[in-house]
């Protein structure tokens, strides 16, 4: 361990579910972000090291780890914000098995989103003209405030009713059947909202609110579970589920 | 849990939520102003506003209990839901019973 400011002492999850921490010296810079100190030892330590990045700019959500204990975009995560003592320790994505070091098998994740019905459904036919969609309409603003989603998982590896309950959708999935169950244009609130009230949906969360504080996009989706708690309620109620 | 047992366990609460705070009232008056078991069972006995209150309280809390308790099971246990509710169910009754019992035994002239 060093404490000298010119080096970071690194300890990254090797192996797959069964691995252990190793760790790494890295040249501390001024301007550096974890995506950028996992790179390091990948080109110039080891090069056997496996991780998941595409984009470098907060757009793609491949590239989220546990970071110092909490999931993190580590492109957009610079090291001075939380490298405590020049100490980082990076592994995996909780509540995904591991692949290999710090890539983790995130099938179940977007299994989820089909199970959510995530995908939009088109409800009028090519025909038939555009959709007038009024941007200060209720059920607009409450998809756009849920939109931002760049499937990163983060919120999933932070719910800890995805720990306990592996048939909880998890935050993303049911947040993104809320801006879908708000889309006028789409053709299967009906099933959706089946779809999310069944054993494992929106009632099984608990709202610890962990998605919503460590959403990198700043999304609230225990705000989203919310909303579809009471629409699948009053869809209920109205026997339409 | 599903839609049905979310509605149940919300609307079982709200029908809890006023009674609970009528019972801690007459729990602070009968204490406060010191009435005995004699005093507390002229008011109660044979009277049709108790019997329903705590009726309406034993049916709520039973129900309530249940789904609470159903959904605790399923994601603290080994039990899958049947099973769960299944418990849940049989403990639901258990406090039925019992709660009916005390009602009964407090309100019958």
């Amino acid at each position: 361990m060093s404490d000298s400011p010119s080096e970071l002492t690194v300890s990254l999850w090797r192996g797959g579910q069964q691995g252990r921490y190793e760790t790494y010296k890295v040249p501390l810079r001024e301007n550096q972000t974890v995506l950028d100190v996992v790179t390091f030892v990948q080109r110039h330590l080891d090069p056997t090291l496996s991780y998941r990045f595409a984009c470098r700019v907060g757009m793609c959500g491949s590239c989220a780890m546990t970071v110092n204990g909490r999931p993190r975009w580590t492109c957009r995560t610079h090291v001075s914000r939380v490298a405590a003592r020049g100490q980082l320790k990076i592994g995996p994505l909780e509540n995904l098995p591991v692949i290999k070091d710090l890539a983790t098998d995130m099938r179940a994740f977007f299994d989820k989103w089909q199970q959510a019905k995530g995908a939009f459904v088109p409800s009028p036919t090519r025909s038939e003209d555009f959709a007038p969609i009024r941007p200060d309409s209720p059920a607009r603003i409450a998809a756009d405030a849920a939109i931002e989603c760049i499937n990163c998982a983060i919120c999933y590896a932070a719910c800890d009713t995805v720990r306990w309950n592996s048939d909880y959708l998890g935050p993303a999935a049911l947040n993104r059947a809320w801006t879908l169950v708000n889309d006028v244009r789409d053709g299967a609130t009906s099933e959706r909202l089946q779809a999310v009230a069944a054993a494992g949906g929106c009632h099984a969360c608990h709202s610890h609110q962990s998605c919503q504080e460590l959403c990198p996009q700043q999304l609230n989706p225990t705000a989203s579970i919310a909303g579809l708690k009471r629409r699948t309620m009053w869809a209920y109620l109205k026997g339409e589920i | 849990m599903n839609a049905r047992l979310y509605v149940w366990q919300r609307l079982s609460a709200a029908v809890m939520a006023p009674l609970v705070l009528v019972h801690v009232i007459v729990i602070f008056y009968a204490t406060r102003k010191g009435l005995s078991a004699a005093d507390i069972l002229a008011r109660t006995r044979g009277s049709a506003v108790w019997a329903a209150f705590y009726g309406a309280f034993v049916v709520a809390a039973a129900i309530h209990a249940t789904i609470g308790l159903r959904n605790v099971l399923t994601e603290w246990s080994p039990l899958q839901d049947r099973g769960a509710g299944m418990l849940a169910g049989a403990f639901g009754v258990l406090l039925f019973l019992l709660g009916t019992r005390a009602v009964v035994a407090v309100v019958l002239p």
